[in-house]
């Protein structure tokens, strides 16, 4: 689904990635995890085309991206949720759902996503800006499923959200993985991390340094803790 | 992202003093031109720099750009012309009058605009300027399409005789410079250092306690009474005062003159003013339309080199400089 | 003075309040997502004017097909110079989108007065708008009713496209995070070279609809792209349709002062401006930015 190798990455001088080598395959959840400033969202945001100055190869759908502007990368079937959500203030919440245009068929109907997040049916009319932190982060998933997306980047879903919200966004995750969808994250939450994905990568200074199966998580439960910093 | 000026304005800040050797050149150059260059055409030349220089002061000390400052220009030069010519006023009081109702204009231009930045700055003092401009239709004093003709040049202190052409040009070229040499010293000043500290950084400058406003404002009237300055001049060197002088078409020349010679550097509005009065005269000459000309060389400056000639000539020397040291060790 | 009179000139402040409305809407369109005030706005207005013109004068096409043929030439006229340089400033200081298109707006209507001079040209009515119906308190000229109604149509068909259907909402959104926008898989390139056709597109309809009306200049851009900037500042660049109701109201008020103060009818706008200014700085329906 995605190989990423010798990914470098670079916002104006600054030099953010050092040669990324990771992979996912198809229906497989997998996450980045890492502390604060080591690439994980410039990762994601050079998947999605977002971050321009970028070199080496990304293959999505075994197509070659690195030089694709985002529109087109969305267009294999990628969905976004980035990390301050992106929900737009000027949009209530039912032109937010159906603004990202269909991908590909398969994507939730609209029944099927309100019955997954009943709060965003209540609050369709409302806009964009009235919405709470959880709210903002639900409809920001919700509108990717719409798109009928096979690969989803989510970049910090659970990120400053009550605890009730972080569970609610693990069954969203849970529902996900049933379609049989694609998942690349980003978290800091490890817990939640360790819940819902297949494998880990571990990366720091813009590298991936190691890379964990589920199996093996238990047994290196110390390891992981030592590279986060907790 | 911001406007690229300033480049010059910075360094010249730091080194002390005037530059002697500069300014004896300076006035070398002023001195022996009218030998060389008919002095009528020198008058306009040198009145259109003044102008280009007090313009740059606004948009290099504090980052606005205006385009409305034909209102000071056009403003001045209708006063100091009507003045002289009808209220009988001599040169230096005429002169003055036109500076005082520049910088009356351009106080209340800047009470309206001076708290709105960027585009809206640069589109308000437009809309004000059309409203002088359509003052200037209307008054009876301003004879409409005629303007005001066939203005008296006097005498300067009642001892020199104007009307001689070589006369005018050396009192034109002394008030130019010592616009020139203002506009340094305003640069080198504590009140020029705020101004650039504000244009870089304004909201910094607010929690540092500046009255950030009142500082542009009054760097915005001291361009107005200099524009105002440069106006009268032009009134009285060429005898008349037209609606051309308040046309946007010259807030439009300005701004070019500015970014075509370097915004916020010293000498790039007298090189602006010189490249763009002189192809003025030529391209009239040849039946080329100048705005056509003028436009084309808007559209190349902004994509090609925004430094402007001397901003571009002082940035290269600048990168030479820096690896000239390389090269040698 | 009569009622005819000060119908006469309410009526034709609504018609001149209408250009400004279709000018500064076109504006505030190509603002929202370019971040550049496009000067050459009022250049586009003349354009529109002088293609349908030129349309009939070299080709007999007449009004209708103008109607439709000069906006559409003058939006492609737009993109290509969206296209080739008015996208290659985007990432500097917009006061330079400013000053290009200042350069843009020079040279095009300065090949228009080197190649017609100064004076009009005219342009005639179309045949089925010929005439007028007397109201009882005034004489209706059904060409100029027919541009009230045309522009108001338009105005509120722009407004009607940007808030309520599909493509506004991809436009407002564009507005708001243009690289979110890319990376659901639209081409927020090609939609800012479409809305910068469209914002000015409006400008060359009106144009045509002002050709009977007055006559073709090649200075009437200059003339209308000051009082449209002084709309603008009134308006301020927040709403769609505070930039209809803006350019209408100051519009109406211009045709006012024209029956009781014609001397001051030139300067009622920037009057207006002056005091919002003092009072509301970011204009009526602005946001601070």
């Amino acid at each position: 689904m995605l190989e990423i190798a010798g990914l470098h990455g670079f916002y104006g001088e600054s030099h953010v990635l050092h040669g990324v080598d990771l992979s996912v395959r198809a229906g497989e959840v997998v996450t980045i995890v890492g502390r604060n400033g080591a690439g994980k969202t410039t990762t994601l945001r050079a998947v999605m085309g977002i971050l321009q100055k970028r070199s080496g190869s990304i293959r999505v759908m075994g197509t070659e991206t690195i030089k694709l502007p985002p529109e087109r990368v969305a267009r294999l079937g990628v969905g976004y949720v980035p990390e301050e959500r992106g929900i737009f203030a000027s949009l209530n919440v039912t032109e937010n759902l159906m603004l990202p245009p269909t991908l590909a068929p398969g994507g939730m109907t609209t029944e099927e996503i309100y019955r997954l997040f009943p709060n965003l049916k209540d609050r369709a009319k409302s806009q964009g800006s009235k919405l709470t932190g959880g709210e903002q982060q639900m409809l920001a998933i919700a509108r990717v499923l719409r798109t009928g997306a096979k690969f989803l980047l989510l970049d910090e879903p659970t990120e400053g959200l009550a605890p009730v919200i972080v569970q609610q966004i693990g069954r969203v995750l849970e529902t996900i993985k049933e379609r049989n969808l694609t998942v690349l994250l980003v978290e800091q939450n490890f817990r939640f991390a360790a819940r819902v994905s297949d494998r880990h990568y571990v990366m720091e200074s813009g590298k991936i340094i190691d890379a964990i199966g589920r199996s093996e998580i238990a047994g290196k439960m110390e390891r992981l803790e030592e590279y986060l910093g907790v | 992202m911001a406007l690229e000026i300033g480049e010059l304005s910075a360094s010249a800040a730091k080194t002390r003093g005037i530059d002697w050797l500069g300014l004896a050149v300076g006035i070398a150059i002023l001195v022996v031109a009218p030998f060389l260059i008919y002095p009528v055409f020198l008058i306009k030349l040198l009145c259109m720099a003044l102008f280009a220089c007090a313009f740059n002061l606004m948009i290099g000390g504090g980052g606005l750009l205006s385009f409305g400052h034909a209102a000071f220009f056009g403003g001045g030069a209708y006063i100091a012309a009507e003045t002289a010519k009808n209220f009988g006023f001599p040169f230096e009081f005429a002169l003055l009058a036109g500076v005082a109702s520049a910088t009356f204009l351009g106080f209340l231009f800047g009470v309206i605009a001076i708290r709105r930045q960027g585009l809206f700055f640069a589109m308000i003092t437009l809309a004000l300027a059309q409203a002088v401009y359509f003052l200037a239709l209307r008054l009876p004093f301003t004879h409409s399409e005629d303007g005001i003709q066939a203005v008296p040049r006097g005498w300067l202190f009642g001892v020199v005789d104007l009307k001689d052409n070589f006369a005018m040009y050396y009192v034109t070229a002394a008030i130019f410079l010592a616009g020139y040499l203002l506009v340094a010293r305003v640069w080198k000043s504590p009140f020029g250092q705020v101004l650039r500290a504000i244009k870089d950084n304004q909201p910094r400058m607010i929690s540092l306690g500046y009255p950030v406003d009142r500082y542009k404002l009054m760097n915005f009237v001291l361009s107005a009474a200099l524009s105002g300055l440069a106006g009268s001049l032009k009134a009285m060197g060429l005898g008349l005062a037209t609606l051309t002088d308040v046309d946007f078409t010259t807030s439009i020349a300005v701004v070019l003159m500015v970014l075509l010679g370097g915004m916020g550097t010293l000498l790039g509005p007298v090189v602006g003013a010189i490249i763009s009065v002189s192809m003025d005269d030529y391209l009239a000459g040849i039946g080329i339309p100048v705005p056509v000309v003028i436009g084309v060389i808007f559209v190349v400056i902004i994509l090609v080199f925004r430094r402007g000639i001397v901003g571009e000539v002082v940035h290269y020397w600048r990168k030479w400089q820096a690896r000239k040291p390389a090269t040698r060790a | 003075m009569s009622a005819t009179a000060l119908f006469g000139q309410l009526l034709l402040g609504l018609i001149n309040g209408s250009f400004y409305a279709m000018l500064s809407l076109g504006l505030a369109i190509i603002f929202g997502l370019l971040a550049i005030v496009n000067a050459a706005q009022g250049a586009f207005y003349m354009l529109g004017a002088f293609i349908a013109w030129m349309l009939f004068q070299y080709l007999g096409i007449g009004y209708w097909a103008s109607f439709v043929l000069a906006p559409l030439a003058v939006a492609i006229i737009g993109m290509i110079l969206e296209r080739t340089l008015i996208r290659r400033v985007y990432n500097l200081d917009h006061l330079y989108g400013l000053l290009l298109t200042l350069g843009l707006f020079q040279i095009i209507q300065g090949m228009f007065v080197h190649w017609y001079g100064t004076s009009g040209q005219p342009y005639d009515y179309p045949d089925i708008l010929t005439g007028g119906h007397n109201l009882g308190f005034m004489f209706l000229p059904t060409y100029r009713a027919w541009v009230v109604v045309a522009s108001l149509i338009f105005c509120f068909g722009t407004w009607y496209a940007i808030e309520k259907t599909r493509l506004g909402a991809y436009l407002r959104a564009a507005t708001e995070n243009p690289t979110l926008v890319r990376a659901f898989g639209i081409n927020v390139p090609m939609l800012v070279t479409l809305a910068f056709g469209g914002g000015v597109a409006l400008a060359g309809l009106a144009g045509v609809l002002a050709a009977p009306i007055y006559q073709v200049n090649p200075l009437m851009g200059g003339n209308i792209l000051t009082t449209v900037f002084a709309v603008v500042v009134v308006g301020g660049f927040g709403s769609i349709l505070g930039a209809i109701v803006t350019g209408l109201a100051l519009g109406v008020l211009e045709g006012f002062s024209k029956v009781f103060y014609p001397e001051a009818s030139n300067m009622v706008i920037f009057a207006v401006m002056i005091v919002v200014l003092m009072i509301k700085p970011a204009g009526l329906f602005g946001r601070e930015r």
